[in-house]
C-alpha cells in the first residue's frame, strides 16, 4: 500500500500589538502573573469588549502581503466552552465572516523549488491564559495575563504532503509575519504556535483520511518530528486493520512521540453564534488603502530586485531576505557608491554575520551601520585595502563607533600597495636575496611562490597587493 | 458550521426531550442535575419547545438573520495601554488565590 | 410645606432643594427612615448604604451652596439603583446567590453618571435574579410585594425598584428592560418607566442578560423625572461597542409636545385576545385624551407581532446561555464547597449558585444554540425578529408613535403564574421594542379595580423626547401617575412631626 500524507495547518500568530484585542491591558510578555489584566480580560460581570484598531489593522495588512481576500464585512462570534483558563467560558473569534479570506501563499522549499499552498482563510480571535501545573499540590494556578491578547489564526488548505513541506511553510509564514511587522515571531514565549491536522490515504486517492490535530506546537523542529511521528502512527494503525480515531494530539518532545489529549473540549459543540457585544465591522476601502501605504515592501520584491538590480545569487538573496532588517541593510550599504552587491552581500553574509552571532547581537542593535560598513566594502572594491586587512578595519570599526573606514586606514596607514614599480622594486630586492629559491622556483618547484609571497608580505608589512603582488611575481619569475 | 451534533429534527415535527437530552444539555452548561430535576426540566424545557415551535411556520425564505438591533458598525479603539496593574483589587474579590495565581482543582490536560 | 418630603416628585425635590426649602442631607434622613420602616413590608432594597448615602448627601449640600461644580437637576436627590448595576461601595448581587455578597472592582457608568450628576445613592433594589422574570418571585433574597396590594407581584425584572418608587422609599430608581422588565413593573406599579433605544444607555457594567436586548432606564412617577434621569444617563461610552455616539438632548426642556398633528399608530394585535378588559377599557380612554387632545389615531397592523414572545424566548435565553457561562466560581462569585475536581467546581457552583428560572432559561439556551438545532431555532428567531422590526419600519412611515396596553392583565397575585409559559406571555406586549432595539414607555393610565393600568408608547429610534413629550401631555390632564398605594398613602405621624421640627 503506498501512502500519501494530508497536512494542513492551523497557525496562532500573536498579532505585536500594545493593547489586547478587546481591552487596553498591556500585551508586554513575562510580568507577573495578573497584573496585566483588566476587569474584561478577568470577564467579570458587566464588562464588555472594545476592538483594537490595530489588530484589525495588522490582520487586513496579513491580507495584503499575501493576496488574500480581504473581508470588507467582517463579524465576531462566540465559541463557548468551558476552561479554567477561559474567563468568560467563551472565546471571542470570528466563524462565518473572517476578516481574511481565501488566497495563495508560494513557499520557498530551499532547493529552488516552490509549492502552492492554499490560505482558506485568516480571523482574528483572543488568546486564553495560562494554566500553570505543576507548583501546587492537586491545584491548578491559572494566570489570566495572555487572555485577551489578539491572535491571527491563518488556516491552511490541506496542501502539505510531508513534514517538511509543513516546516517550509511554516518558516516561510512565520518570516512573513515578522517582515510586516505584526508579529515577533518568538515561538518560545509563544507568539507563533501551529496546530497540524494530518491524515493519510492511499496514494491516488481523492477523499482525504480522518485527521488528528496536533496542537500547540512552538518551534519548527517539535513540528517536523510531530508530523513524522503522527504519520507513521496512523500508518502502522491503518496497516495493522485499526482505524484512526479523530482527536486532538499533543506532541511529547521528551518521549518524541503525540499522544491523545484529555478532553479538553470534549463534546466539541462550541454553538458558535454572533457577539451581540460587537456590532459588524465594515471596514472600506480606504481603510485598505491606509493599510497598504503602512505596508513596507514585500520579500519576494526586495529579493528580485536584489537578484536583478544588484546581482546577487539566488541563495544570496534569500538569506538576506528572510528578515526585512537584513535587507534594510545591504539595500542601505548599496547606496553607497563603489559597492557591488555580491560584495556587499558577502560581507554582510559572512563578517558582520558572525559577528552578531558571537555577540548575539540583532542586526538591528548592530554598533557597525551599514553606511560605515559600506564605506569599508568601497574602499576593499577600489583595491585601497586589501580583503584581509579591511578584516581587521573591520574590528575596529566595529569596537569604536566613532571612527571611520577612511580615518582607520589613514591613521594606520593599512592602504595596500599596488602600485606596480613599487612591487617590482620590492619583488627584485626579495628574489635577489633568495636566489637559491628562485632558482629551485624557476626548476619546477611551484609551491616556492608561497615562500616568495610571504617574505614580500614581511617586506610590505603586509599591504602588499595580492593580487597585484602575485601577478608581478610570476613575472618575475617567469623570466629567466 | 458546527462540528458534531444529532441530526436535525425532521419538518414539522415537534422536538420532545427526555431526561437524557436534559442531561446532555446541563453538560453543555456545566450544571449538575439530579434524574428528578432533569425529568422536570425536560417537561419545563418541552413546554418551552411547543411555545416557540409555532415559528416554524413563519415564511423566513431570503430573510437576513438580525443579531444586532438598528444597523450599528463597530468602532475600533486605538492601541494604547490604559489599564495599570490592579491584580491586587481584583483578586480581592476570589474564591482561591496564590502568589498572584487564580486556584482551582488540579486540570489534566 | 405640608406636604411630606417623599411625596414629592424628582423635578419637585430638585425644585426644593434648590430653593432651600430642605436639604440633601434632610431628604436622605427622610427617605432612609422610610426604607427602614416600610422596606420589612415590601423586601425592595437588598443593601442600604446609610453612611455612604449621608456623605454623598453632605456633598450635595455644598455643591447646592455654591461649593465645587455648579449643581444640576439631580443634585440632591435620593435614589436606588437595581442590584444589576456594579457599583463600588454597595454589593451587586443581581438578585443570586450566584453573586451574594460580591463587590464588583468596577462601577457602572450609569452608576457613575448619576453620582456625579449629584444623585445620592440609598441603596441596591431586589430583581429577578440575572434580571430574568416578570414578577420578582425568582430573587434568591425572596420576592418583592406590590404597594398597591401587598399580596400581588410588583413585575419584574425591577421589581425592587418600581416598588421602592411606588411606596415612595425614593423619587426615582434605574431598572432594566430586556423583555419589558422596566415597563411591565412600571405599569403594574402605576409608576412611569422608559426603556431606550438600543445603544442610547451604556451597559459598561450592567450585568448582562441579553446583550443585544438589554438596556438600563430610569423609573420614577412622571415622564419628566425620567426625562431629568435619561439625559443624566444617557450618552456615548466608549467602553460599551454598542453605544451611540448620538448625542443626547435636553429632553426635560422639550416636553411640552403640542400633540396637533401627532399620529399614533394602535396595532389591533395588541388588543387581540389574551387582553383583559379592564386593561384594555384603561387603555382605550387613554388613547381618546390623546386624541381630544388634538392627536389622530391610526389603525395600524404588526403582523409578526404574535410571534414575539417565540423569537425572545430563543434569543434572550440563548444569549444569556453565553453570558452566564463566566459564573464559574473561578475568579469571583459563589463557589462550592471542596470542589473534588475542576468538573465538580464548575457543576456544583453553578448548580447550587443559580436558581431554577435562570438553570431554565440556560438550558433553553444551550440547546437552542446546540448543534444540530441552531438553524432550527436561533437563526429562525433572528429572521422572525428581522420581520418584526420590519413591520414596525413600515407603521412608522404612517405613524409618529405606536401605543397600546403594557401588560394583558394588572398585577397578578403571588405564586398565581407558576406556569413558566403562563409567566412568559406577560411579556407579550413587550417583547417587540426589546428585539427591535426601540425606545418603549409605560405611563399610568388607569385602574382595574385597586390595581394600576400602564399605557405602552414605542417610539422610533432615538425618538425617546417625543414619548416623553406625548405622557407629559397625558400627565398635565390626568392624575393617574399622582396616586398612592393607600398603605403608603399618608405620611406617618414621626414623619410629620420629624419635618415640623426641623422646620423650627
Amino acid at each position: 500500500m503506498s501512502w500519501e500524507t494530508v497536512i494542513g495547518l492551523e497557525i496562532h500568530a500573536q498579532l505585536a500589538t500594545r493593547s489586547k484585542i478587546f481591552s487596553g491591558a498591556s500585551t508586554a510578555f513575562g510580568a507577573e502573573p495578573n497584573t496585566q489584566v483588566s476587569v474584561v480580560d478577568l470577564g467579570l460581570p458587566g464588562a464588555l469588549p472594545v476592538v483594537n484598531g490595530e489588530a484589525v489593522r495588522m490582520a487586513v495588512a496579513f491580507a495584503l502581503a499575501t493576496g488574500a481576500e480581504i473581508g470588507l464585512h467582517s463579524a465576531f462570534a462566540r465559541k463557548n466552552y468551558f476552561y479554567p483558563d477561559l474567563p468568560k467560558g467563551y472565546q471571542i473569534s470570528q466563524m462565518s465572516y473572517p476578516i481574511v479570506g481565501s488566497g495563495e501563499i508560494e513557499v520557498p522549499l530551499g532547493d529552488g523549488r516552490t509549492k502552492r499552498v492554499g490560505l482558506t482563510r485568516a480571523h482574528l480571535e483572543e488568546d486564553a491564559g495560562k494554566s500553570v501545573h505543576d507548583a501546587w499540590p492537586g491545584a491548578t494556578g491559572i494566570d489570566l495575563n495572555r487572555a485577551g491578547t489578539p491572535l491571527l489564526e491563518i488556516v491552511s488548505e490541506p496542501d502539505m504532503r510531508s513534514a517538511s513541506e509543513a516546516v517550509a511553510y511554516a518558516r516561510h509564514v512565520h518570516a512573513l509575519v515578522r517582515w510586516i511587522g505584526i508579529c515577533d515571531g518568538n515561538m518560545q514565549e509563544g507568539s507563533f504556535r501551529c496546530d497540524a491536522n494530518v491524515s493519510v490515504r492511499e496514494r491516488g486517492s481523492n477523499t482525504l483520511g480522518t485527521r488528528t490535530e496536533i496542537k500547540n506546537l512552538n518551534s519548527f523542529r517539535f513540528l517536523e518530528r510531530a508530523v513524522d511521528f503522527e504519520v507513521e502512527r496512523q500508518i502502522d494503525l491503518l496497516e495493522s486493520g485499526g482505524a484512526v480515531v479523530q482527536e486532538t494530539r499533543l506532541y511529547d518532545p521528551e518521549r518524541d512521540e503525540t499522544r491523545a489529549m484529555r478532553s479538553k473540549e470534549e463534546a466539541n459543540d462550541y454553538r458558535y453564534f454572533p457577539d451581540p457585544d460587537l456590532p459588524p465591522l465594515r471596514i472600506d476601502e480606504s481603510f485598505v488603502a491606509s493599510v497598504r501605504e503602512r505596508l513596507p515592501e514585500l520579500p519576494a520584491v526586495r529579493r528580485a530586485r536584489l537578484i536583478e538590480a544588484h546581482g546577487l545569487t539566488d541563495e544570496e538573496a534569500t538569506a538576506l531576505t528572510r528578515e526585512r532588517a537584513f535587507a534594510e541593510y545591504v539595500e542601505t550599504m548599496l547606496e553607497t557608491p563603489g559597492v557591488s552587491g555580491r560584495a556587499a552581500a558577502n560581507w554582510v553574509l559572512g563578517e558582520l554575520f558572525a559577528q552578531l552571532n558571537r555577540e548575539g547581537t540583532a542586526i538591528g542593535n548592530a554598533p557597525l551601520g551599514p553606511a560605515r560598513l559600506a564605506a569599508l566594502v568601497a574602499r576593499v572594491e577600489d583595491g585601497t585595502v586589501s580583503n584581509r586587512t579591511a578584516k581587521d578595519v573591520f574590528e575596529t570599526l566595529w569596537n569604536d563607533p566613532s571612527s571611520s573606514a577612511d580615518d582607520v586606514i589613514e591613521r594606520e596607514g593599512l592602504r595596500q600597495i599596488s602600485d606596480g614599480s613599487e612591487l617590482e622594486g620590492m619583488i627584485d630586492e626579495v628574489l635577489a636575496a633568495h636566489p637559491a629559491q628562485v632558482a629551485d622556483y624557476r626548476a619546477g618547484k611551484e609551491k616556492l611562490l608561497g615562500f616568495f609571497v610571504g617574505q614580500l608580505m614581511k617586506a610590505s608589512g603586509g599591504k602588499a597587493n595580492p593580487g597585484e603582488l602575485n601577478r608581478l611575481l610570476r613575472e618575475r619569475l617567469g623570466r629567466g | 458550521m458546527l462540528d458534531s451534533g444529532a441530526d436535525p429534527p425532521p419538518d414539522g415535527a415537534p422536538v420532545a426531550l427526555d431526561s437524557d437530552d436534559v442531561k446532555a444539555i446541563a453538560h453543555l452548561a456545566r450544571i449538575g442535575l439530579d434524574e428528578d430535576s432533569r425529568r422536570r426540566l425536560a417537561a419545563d424545557l418541552n413546554t418551552v419547545l411547543e411555545l416557540v415551535a409555532e415559528l416554524e411556520s413563519v415564511d423566513t425564505s431570503g430573510v437576513e438573520p438580525m443579531a444586532h438591533p438598528l444597523e450599528a458598525t463597530l468602532r475600533l479603539r486605538d492601541d494604547i495601554v490604559t489599564e495599570r496593574d490592579r491584580c491586587v483589587a481584583l483578586q480581592a474579590i476570589a474564591p482561591e488565590v496564590e502568589g498572584g495565581y487564580f486556584l482551582v482543582p488540579r486540570v489534566i490536560e | 410645606m405640608s406636604a411630606a418630603l417623599h411625596e414629592m416628585t424628582l423635578a419637585m425635590q430638585a425644585r426644593a432643594l434648590a430653593g432651600g426649602a430642605c436639604s440633601a442631607v434632610e431628604l436622605a434622613e427622610h427617605h432612609l427612615a422610610r426604607v427602614e420602616r416600610l422596606n420589612g413590608t415590601l423586601n425592595a432594597l437588598l443593601a442600604v448604604g446609610a453612611d455612604e448615602a449621608l456623605a454623598a448627601a453632605r456633598d450635595a449640600d455644598a455643591r447646592l451652596a455654591g461649593k465645587g461644580e455648579a449643581p444640576g437637576p439631580l443634585t440632591g436627590v435620593p435614589i436606588v439603583h437595581k442590584d444589576i448595576f456594579c457599583t463600588s461601595a454597595l454589593p451587586t448581587t443581581c438578585g443570586s446567590r450566584m453573586l451574594d455578597g460580591y463587590v464588583s472592582p468596577f462601577e457602572a457608568t450609569v452608576v457613575k453618571r448619576l453620582r456625579e450628576a449629584g444623585t445620592v445613592l440609598l441603596g441596591k433594589a431586589n430583581m429577578d435574579e440575572f434580571a430574568m422574570g416578570s414578577s420578582n418571585e425568582n430573587s434568591f433574597f425572596g420576592p418583592v410585594a406590590n404597594p398597591w396590594d401587598t399580596s400581588c407581584v410588583p413585575g419584574g425584572s425591577s421589581g425592587g425598584s418600581a416598588a421602592a418608587v411606588a411606596a415612595r422609599l425614593v423619587p426615582a430608581a434605574t431598572g432594566t428592560d430586556t423583555g419589558g422588565s422596566i415597563r411591565q413593573p412600571a405599569a403594574f406599579c402605576g409608576l412611569t418607566g422608559l426603556k431606550p433605544t438600543y445603544g442610547r444607555v451604556s451597559r459598561h457594567g450592567m450585568i448582562a442578560f441579553a446583550s443585544s436586548l438589554d438596556q438600563g432606564g430610569p423609573l420614577a412617577r412622571t415622564a419628566e423625572d425620567c426625562a431629568h434621569l435619561l439625559r443624566a444617563m444617557a450618552g456615548f461610552d466608549p467602553h460599551d461597542a454598542t453605544s451611540s455616539t448620538r448625542e443626547v438632548p435636553d429632553y426635560a426642556a422639550h416636553l411640552e409636545l403640542p400633540l396637533a398633528g401627532l399620529r399614533i399608530g394602535v396595532p389591533r394585535e395588541f388588543f387581540a385576545e389574551g387582553l383583559d378588559t379592564t386593561v384594555g377599557d384603561a387603555v382605550h380612554a387613554a388613547l381618546g385624551e390623546l386624541e381630544r387632545g388634538g392627536a389622530t389615531l391610526v389603525d395600524v397592523s404588526l403582523p409578526h407581532q404574535r410571534h414575539g414572545i417565540a423569537a425572545y424566548y430563543i434569543v434572550a435565553p440563548a444569549e444569556a446561555s453565553s453570558n452566564l457561562s463566566r459564573f464559574d466560581g473561578v475568579r469571583f462569585g459563589y463557589r462550592c464547597d471542596d470542589p473534588a475536581d475542576m468538573e465538580d467546581l464548575y457543576e456544583r457552583s453553578r448548580t447550587e449558585g443559580f436558581g431554577p428560572e435562570v438553570k431554565r432559561r440556560i438550558l433553553i439556551g444551550t440547546y437552542a444554540l446546540s448543534a444540530g438545532y441552531y438553524d432550527a431555532y436561533y437563526r429562525k428567531a433572528m429572521q422572525v425578529r428581522r420581520l418584526i422590526s420590519d413591520d414596525f419600519a413600515r407603521a412608522f412611515t404612517e405613524v409618529d408613535v405606536i401605543a397600546g396596553p403594557t401588560t394583558p392583565t394588572p398585577a397578578f397575585a403571588h405564586g398565581a403564574m407558576d406556569d413558566p409559559i403562563a409567566m412568559y406571555l406577560n411579556d407579550l406586549y413587550t417583547v417587540s421594542a426589546s428585539l427591535c432595539g426601540l425606545p418603549a414607555m409605560s405611563l399610568p393610565c388607569g385602574f382595574a379595580g385597586a390595581l394600576p393600568v400602564g399605557l405602552q408608547l414605542i417610539g422610533q429610534p432615538f425618538d425617546e423626547g417625543r414619548l416623553l413629550g406625548v405622557a407629559h401631555r397625558l400627565q398635565a390632564s390626568s392624575d393617574w401617575h399622582e396616586r398612592v398605594p393607600e398603605a403608603f398613602e399618608r405620611a406617618s405621624d414621626t414623619e410629620r412631626q420629624g419635618e415640623e421640627r426641623a422646620r423650627s
